[in-house]
C-alpha cells in the first residue's frame, strides 16, 4: 500500500499532542467469499488524535473489528489510505506500534503468567533483566503482582484478560487496540475492569481504540464515540464526550452521561441496526 | 466396608474398598479369559491328545483326555500355565547371553525397536514441519505418505533387506528401517494435526507483534503440538516394536523375538511362540508406559493440570 499524504506531514517521529495516531481516508474493505462479494467496511474516513479514547460501536456485521483489524494490518483495505502513527499500517506493526488485544485472553496454557507477559519481550529481543523488569511493572499495573507463577487455568476470566493487557503493555505500544476486551466477563467484572482500563489510559497517556457493542460502556470509556452500522459498515455518527480523564463510575448517573447514550442509540437505530 | 451405617438404623450398604472397586472389573475380565481359554485349550486339543491315545492302544479316561489337553507337548493352543511355565523357563531359565534366553531375544528386538522408533519418529516430525509450512509439499507429499503406508510391509520387508544387504548394511539397520518406515506414519499426521492447532487469535498475536517464522515455530506451533505428538508416539512405538518383529521374519534372522516366533513355527513348538508373544506384548506394554511417564513429565514442565 501506498504510504499516504498525512505520513510526510507528520512524519513517523512525531510525537506532537496534536499528531494523529490513525488517519483513514476513503477506507473500504470487500471480501471475497463463496457466497460472492461482501462489503466489510464502506468508504470510512476517521481521525484519531494521539491520546484519545476512541469506541467502534455497532452491531454484529457492521466492521468495527474489521476496522480495528486494517488498523492493525491483519487485513488489508480494498481502497482507500490509512495511516497508523503516520506510517502504513503495515510499519506500524513492523515496528510493533501498537498492542492488540482479544475477546479471548488467548494465553498460552503452558507458560506461566510472568513468562506469558514476556512472551511479546522475548520475541522483540529484550534482554532477561529487562524482561524482568517490564514484566514486575506491567503485572502491578493491572493489579496481579503474587500470581507471576501461575498458569493461565489457575486464573479466573477477568484474571486472564488483565494478564493480557499487561502483556500488550509489556512493549510499551503508543497505541492500544482493543476488539471487545472484556465481552466475555460479566457485569461486575467488567465494570471494574472499565475503571481500571481509565486509569490505566489516564497514567500511560496511551491512544486507545476500543471496540464494543455495549453503550454504557463506549460512552463511560471513550473521549470519541464512532457509531456504525451494517451492510455495508459504514460510520454514522461520532460523538465527542467531555468527561474528565479521571471519570469513575458515578458519572452514569448523569444526564450528561444519559444524553450521550440517548445520541448513540438513537444512532443505531437510525443505521436500521435494529431490523433484524 | 465401613460400620457406619449401622448406627442410623438401617442395613448397612456394602462399601468395597476403593482398591478393589478399581480392579475388580479388571480382574474379573482377566479371569473369565483363563477360563474361556482353558474351555478352548480343552476343546481344541482333545483331538490330538485322542488320537494319540488311540495310536498307542491304550485305554483312558475322561480325566485322562482333559489332563493331557493341558499338558501336550505341542498343543494347538496351549494351557495359560504351560506358556506361563515355558515363559518363565525361557526367561530365568539362560543367562541373559544365551540364544535360548527369551531376555536375550528381547534386547535384540529393544534395540532394533528403539533405533526404528528414534528415526521413524524424526522422519515423521521433519516431514510434519515441511507440511504444514510448505504448501507446495502439502500437496505433493502427503498421496505418498499415504500410499506408503499401504505397501503390505511382509511382501517389502524382505526387499528392503536384501537391497540393504548388497550394499552392505546387515544387522541391526535394515530392521531399524522397517520398523522407521512402519511408525513414522502416525507422528506425521498427529504432528501435522498439532502444528496446525493453534487458534487463528494466537497466530493474529504472533503477527501484531512481527514475529518471525522460526518464532511462531518454536514458541506456539511446536508447544501447541505436544500433546498431539504424544498421542501419535504411543502408537508409533507400538508399531515400531511390530515392525522390528516382522522385519525379522523374513530374513532368517538368528535373534530376536520375530526370530523365536519363526523357530517355534518351524518345529511346531507352540507353547514357545505363545511365550514370545507374551514377552512381545510385555515390552509394548514397557514401551508405551515410558512413553507415557514422559508425557507426563513433559506435562508438569509445561503446567498441565494434573
Amino acid at each position: 500500500m501506498r504510504a499516504p499524504d498525512v505520513a510526510t506531514q507528520v512524519g513517523p517521529s512525531a510525537k506532537r499532542a496534536e499528531a494523529l495516531a490513525v488517519s483513514a481516508r476513503g477506507v473500504s474493505l470487500t471480501f471475497q467469499t463463496a457466497d460472492g462479494e461482501v462489503q466489510a467496511i464502506s468508504n470510512v474516513d476517521l481521525d484519531i488524535a494521539a491520546g484519545d479514547f476512541v469506541s467502534f460501536i455497532g452491531p454484529s456485521g457492521c466492521g468495527k473489528t474489521t476496522l480495528l483489524r486494517v488498523i492493525a494490518d491483519l487485513e488489508q483495505p480494498t481502497a482507500g489510505t490509512i495511516s497508523v502513527n503516520g506510517v502504513t499500517p503495515e510499519e506500524a506493526r513492523l515496528h510493533r506500534h501498537y498492542g492488540y488485544i482479544f475477546q479471548a485472553a488467548a494465553l498460552y496454557p503452558w507458560r506461566t503468567i510472568e513468562r506469558n507477559v514476556a512472551l511479546p519481550l522475548e520475541i522483540m529481543g529484550y534482554n532477561a533483566a529487562q524482561q524482568r523488569e517490564r514484566v514486575d511493572r506491567y503485572l502491578k499495573l493491572v493489579n496481579l503482582s503474587g500470581f507471576e507463577r501461575k498458569y493461565p487455568w489457575q486464573l479466573s476470566g477477568g484474571m486472564q484478560q488483565r494478564a493480557s493487557i499487561a502483556r500488550a503493555l509489556s512493549f510499551e505500544p503508543a497505541l492500544l487496540l482493543m476488539d471487545e476486551p472484556f465481552g466475555a466477563l460479566d457485569e461486575i467484572v467488567r465494570d471494574h475492569l472499565n475503571e481500571q482500563l481509565l486509569r490505566l489510559w489516564d497514567q500511560t497517556r496511551k491512544t486507545v481504540v476500543f471496540v464494543t457493542h455495549s453503550i454504557p460502556e463506549a460512552v463511560f470509556l471513550s473521549t470519541k464515540i464512532v457509531v456504525m452500522s451494517p451492510r455495508p459498515g459504514r460510520i454514522i455518527d461520532i460523538i465527542a464526550t467531555e468527561f474528565p480523564r479521571d471519570r469513575t463510575l458515578e458519572i452514569r448517573e448523569t444526564p450528561e452521561f444519559i444524553r450521550i447514550a440517548q445520541r448513540v442509540r438513537s444512532g443505531l437505530r437510525s443505521g436500521h441496526s435494529y431490523d433484524e | 466396608m465401613t460400620s457406619s451405617a449401622l448406627s442410623s438404623g438401617r442395613p448397612a450398604e456394602i462399601r468395597w474398598h476403593p482398591l478393589i472397586v478399581r480392579y475388580a472389573p479388571v480382574i474379573a475380565i482377566v479371569l473369565a479369559i483363563i477360563a474361556i481359554w482353558y474351555v478352548a485349550a480343552v476343546l481344541m486339543n482333545m483331538g490330538i491328545v485322542r488320537s494319540g491315545f488311540e495310536r498307542e492302544e491304550t485305554p483312558y479316561t475322561i480325566a485322562d483326555l482333559i489332563s493331557g489337553t493341558l499338558s501336550a507337548e505341542r498343543p494347538l493352543l496351549p494351557a495359560p500355565h504351560q506358556i506361563l511355565q515355558t515363559f518363565g523357563e525361557d526367561v530365568f531359565g539362560w543367562p541373559v547371553t544365551s540364544p535360548r534366553s527369551l531376555v536375550f531375544h528381547s534386547w535384540v528386538t529393544l534395540s532394533s525397536t528403539f533405533i526404528g522408533f528414534l528415526l521413524g519418529a524424526g522422519f515423521g516430525i521433519i516431514l510434519a514441519v515441511l507440511i504444514v509450512h510448505v504448501r507446495t509439499l502439502q500437496k505433493s507429499l502427503l498421496p505418498w505418505i499415504i500410499c506408503s503406508q499401504m505397501v503390505p510391509i511382509l511382501a517389502v520387508a524382505p526387499i528392503v533387506i536384501v537391497v540393504l544387504g548388497s550394499i552392505g548394511l546387515r544387522g541391526l539397520l535394515p530392521k531399524a528401517l522397517i520398523s522407521a518406515y512402519l511408525c513414522f506414519f502416525p507422528v506425521t499426521i498427529g504432528v501435522v494435526k498439532g502444528l496446525s492447532s493453534p487458534d487463528p487469535i494466537q497466530l493474529d498475536l504472533m503477527r501484531t507483534w512481527s514475529a518471525t517464522a522460526a518464532q511462531i515455530f518454536w514458541k506456539l506451533r511446536w508447544p501447541s503440538s505436544v500433546p498431539f505428538l504424544f498421542a501419535s508416539l504411543k502408537v508409533s512405538i507400538t508399531i515400531s516394536l511390530i515392525g522390528a518383529i516382522v522385519a525379522e521374519l523374513p530374513t532368517g534372522a538368528q535373534a530376536g523375538i520375530g526370530a523365536r516366533l519363526l523357530a517355534g513355527s518351524y518345529y511346531g513348538q507352540t507353547i514357545q511362540i505363545w511365550a514370545a508373544l507374551v514377552a512381545a506384548s510385555l515390552l509394548a506394554v514397557g514401551l508405551i508406559g515410558l512413553v507415557d511417564l514422559a508425557e507426563r513429565w513433559v506435562g508438569r514442565a509445561m503446567g498441565a493440570r494434573t
